[in-house]
């Protein structure tokens, strides 16, 4: 089924008029306080980057404790924890949610749906400013007296906020979770704004079954993140309570060191489900934009529409809907009611169903296709590999059972870094080679390209598939080191130190990207409007990169789904979704 | 044509990795061994999917790599396809979750004869309550911890009094009895973590946690913390001693109980010390 407009019926009218932008009229207003969504986009995503170069450099620390312990006297227990904290909380939310959602949806999405901006450019201009400040906090934290909180990016009380955790005492944990409150805040602002764009905004002709996928990725993302957020919030703000009011929403009657606390009534269990009922929906919350863009990228680079466009769109919602009844999976082993595990090993192994079409429906696409070996299609081929590979290993620690052997071990580690990691992080790269044209009117450098992808690629595999089998040998999760136990063998220290150099060489490796990114705005190749050959709406602005308010002077009109590659019949191998004769197409392959 | 070397060398070189690589799990000494069936099941299946996706893109990209005058197949959908992929896939995941929740149901159904045994943890050491003579443990109340009651034991219950008490040290359990453990903790998250035993379970402030398992073979082993519980959370370490039943016997003996225990000074914690502020 394909969605092609008949040419007998006319096209409905914008469902919203067209509204005056806002025009900057100074530096401040166009390049600082825009409200132009696509410089709120590389904002958003520069800053995210930014802070995201902190949280890569935390892991380099880490990975020189685990790979040569007691050769950096600098790496006390209280840093190596605080290393950790700040290198999750930063790349899950500081980093990933920012990227894909603040970054690619920001740009994505007016251009996408056909829209001039954001519906509401003020408060998207709001939102990353929001978010600035969120990232100003977490970083002063790095310098009050005492450190940033060590408590893992889990901030599981009682420790978080107890004398026994680095960054408990003094204004580590406390602006931690200010700064997660005010993440949440400044997020709400623009998923608001993504959620009313995509189903307000949309130009005349885009139906929602001819989103391309990549919007539909953004969108159902941003849909779980309004409902997902809230509960971090409220948890952040009752444990902000319980550090400096006294109050006892996760404190039970304790003894600390020896002495009696003046807490009690609180429920400990009460934070995890609060902070997964969020969590897990994080997840999603990444791999969804994710999935949307690889789909993309993929049909564009392999010259074919993505098979099975409907069921992908239904997986996405339903993967997304899913994804609020699973997240008690993350706590199988944290003394809820055992019960729950048959509820919960249940619903988390229904959704690698529609996750596993997904994965069929993108090699299918590449199946009789006609593909173009670039770098963006080259990070495709790696998404699914590491995708794979960690979407199986979920399969391992989704199953409750065999979860209580590997929960807590390196193996869960090895685990989520595959699939939300590296994955999710090899569509981020793949894509800025492919939208880098529009957003800068220049190609990326070919050979930094094929260095960096090869690089990253090999190097973060060899960095995790190994690290699963340190977990399995039963190496815990955060330990700075192992010294000596009975049931290690000494390999594994080998083990630990090949994965720090691979884990050193990939960041390095980081470091020519963002070089080629800088000099290719210069020196890169000019692209023209459409360098891919792309159908989307993106791909069809008179300017490149596209000016303020995106299309000129009129709005495009859509015809067609976004997928049309290759249609017998065609002049060309792609038709955009503005074409209404689509080439010389005659059969009625509709 | 790199990618697709590359390609069939991770599916191949993750094969071999995984069969000849020294890098296995410790050899269980506990009832569970079901678990490690499943995660045997669970890595074959999911091997061969793996194995099977990968190849089929690596054979995608090789055979339909573009080459001038190539077109691609212009194919929207397909329903029945996506059908039986649906149906297979269902099969499969329901192949490995039915299983999995028929030994979860043992994993959480201890036997009638499983003696009780209490954990407590603190940052950062183990202790143990084993019941008396008379087979029970006496009721405990966090807020009567003090130096001199270091387990909150209710001096006025008499099922307490014979509660046999390890402070700091190390535990031993009779070989192929089985134990329901009952875990508590005074301060923070704990996880008591055995990895020979397969079984763990969070410790949480202000409840009781539980798991059981039978100790199948004699030996020496780790007790480790498996739940971020500050600073010293690497260093909480211990022993497990599996003892056949005279040896076990031989070692109760020796134990003190709570009536007769003299007031026991904290000089563990001393050890680590609170860290610096």
């Amino acid at each position: 089924m394909v969605d092609i407009q008949d040419p007998s019926q006319p096209i409905g009218p914008l469902e919203v008029q067209e509204v005056e932008l806002y025009h900057a009229h100074s530096f401040w207003t166009k390049y600082v306080f825009s409200q132009d969504a696509k410089v709120i986009a590389i904002q958003y995503g520069g800053l995210a980057t930014a802070v995201g170069m902190i949280g890569l450099a935390l892991s380099w620390l880490m990975r020189l404790q685990l790979g040569f312990p007691d050769l950096f006297d600098f790496i006390t227990p209280e840093a190596y924890y605080q290393f950790i904290t700040m290198h999750g909380m930063i790349m899950v939310v500081y980093l990933l949610t920012a990227v894909f959602l603040g970054g690619f949806g920001n740009y994505l999405i007016p251009l996408m749906v056909g829209a001039r901006d954001m519906v509401f450019p003020y408060v998207n201009m709001l939102s990353f400013w929001v978010f600035f400040l969120a990232v100003i906090v977490l970083v002063v934290s790095f310098f009050v007296p005492g450190g940033p909180t060590g408590a893992g990016w889990t901030l599981y009380p009682p420790q978080a906020i107890l004398s026994g955790t680095p960054g408990s005492q003094g204004l580590g944990i406390v602006l931690m979770l200010v700064s997660l409150s005010l993440f949440i805040i400044g997020f709400t602002m623009g998923g608001l704004n993504y959620v009313v764009t995509v189903l307000q905004g949309r130009t005349r002709g885009m139906t929602m079954m001819r989103l391309p996928l990549t919007v539909w990725g953004i969108f159902t993302a941003t849909v779980l993140a309004l409902l997902a957020f809230p509960a971090l919030l409220v948890a952040s703000v009752m444990m902000l309570f319980d550090r400096l009011l006294g109050t006892s929403f996760f404190m039970p009657s304790l003894v600390e060191f020896g002495e009696q606390l003046s807490y009690g009534g609180g429920s400990p269990i009460l934070f995890q489900h609060l902070f997964w009922f969020f969590g897990h929906p994080e997840v999603y919350i990444v791999a969804l934009p994710a999935f949307g863009i690889v789909s993309d990228l993929l049909a564009v680079h392999a010259r074919k529409n993505i098979f099975g466009y409907r069921m992908m769109v239904w997986a996405i919602v339903g993967i997304g809907a899913l994804s609020f009844i699973v997240w008690a999976h993350h706590m199988y082993v944290s003394g809820m009611h055992p019960y729950f595990g048959f509820f919960f090993a249940t619903t988390t192994l229904i959704i690698a169903v529609p996750t596993a079409i997904k994965v069929y429906n993108w090699t299918l696409t590449l199946w009789k296709a006609d593909i173009h070996l670039t770098i963006p299609m080259l990070f495709c081929l790696a998404f699914l590999v590491t995708f794979v590979n960690g979407g199986l290993t979920g399969l391992f620690l989704g199953n409750v059972v065999v979860d209580v052997p590997l929960s807590d071990t390196m193996f869960v580690v090895a685990h989520f870094h595959m699939v939300m990691g590296v994955a999710p992080i090899m569509v981020i790269l793949g894509a800025i080679y492919h939208w880098y044209p529009k957003m800068s009117g220049r190609m990326l450098h070919e050979g930094m390209g094929q260095f960096h992808f090869w690089v990253t690629f090999v190097g973060a595999y060899l960095i995790f598939f190994p690290m699963h089998y340190v977990g399995l040998v039963g190496v815990p999760r955060r330990y700075p080191e192992m010294g000596e136990t009975l049931f290690i063998p000494d390999s594994v220290h080998f083990l630990n130190s090949f994965i720090s150099v691979s884990a050193w060489a990939v960041g390095i490796a980081q470091l020519v990207f963002f070089f080629n990114i800088f000099w290719s705005l210069r020196n890169g190749k000019p692209s023209g409007h459409n360098p891919w050959g792309a159908t989307s709406l993106e791909w069809c602005t008179p300017e490149t990169p596209p000016g303020h308010g995106n299309f000129g002077d009129e709005l495009p009109i859509v015809y067609r789904w976004p997928y049309d590659f290759s249609v017998p019949g065609a002049d060309k191998d792609f038709i955009t979704q503005d074409d209404p004769a689509g080439g010389l197409r005659t059969e009625g392959s509709t | 044509m790199a990618i697709v070397i590359v390609l069939v060398l991770v599916v191949v070189g993750s094969i071999g990795f995984h069969v000849f690589s020294p890098w296995w799990w410790t050899p269980i000494a506990s009832n569970w061994g079901f678990m490690d069936s499943m995660i045997n099941l669970t890595f074959w299946m999911t091997g061969i999917v793996f194995a099977a996706v990968i190849l089929f893109t690596a054979y995608c990209v090789y055979k339909f790599r573009h080459v001038e005058g190539r077109k691609a197949e212009f194919e929207p959908e397909n329903n029945r396809l996506e059908f039986w992929l649906t149906v297979a896939t269902t099969v499969g995941v329901a192949g490995l979750l039915a299983p999995g929740l028929v030994v979860w149901f043992q994993f959480v159904t201890p036997p009638d004869d499983a003696t009780e045994i209490e954990v407590m943890a603190q940052q950062w050491y183990w202790s143990y309550r084993l019941p008396g003579a008379d087979g029970e443990l006496g009721t405990v109340d966090q807020r009567l911890i003090d130096g001199d009651n270091p387990f909150g034991i209710n001096p006025d219950d008499p099922k307490g009094q014979d509660d046999v008490l390890i402070d700091g040290d190390d535990l031993h359990l009779p070989t192929d009895k089985p134990v329901k453990m009952l875990l508590r903790s005074v301060d923070v998250l704990h996880d008591f973590y055995v990895p020979e035993f397969r079984a763990k379970m969070d410790m949480v402030p202000g409840m009781v946690t539980t798991f059981w398992f039978t100790p199948t073979r004699t030996g020496q082993f780790d007790v480790l913390c498996a739940e971020l519980c500050g600073t010293g959370h690497g260093q909480m370490r211990g022993a497990v001693f599996v003892d056949t039943e005279e040896t076990y016997q031989v070692w109760l003996a020796e134990q003190e109980t709570f009536a007769t225990a003299s007031l026991p000074a904290k000089v563990k914690v001393a050890d680590l010390g609170k860290p610096a502020e």
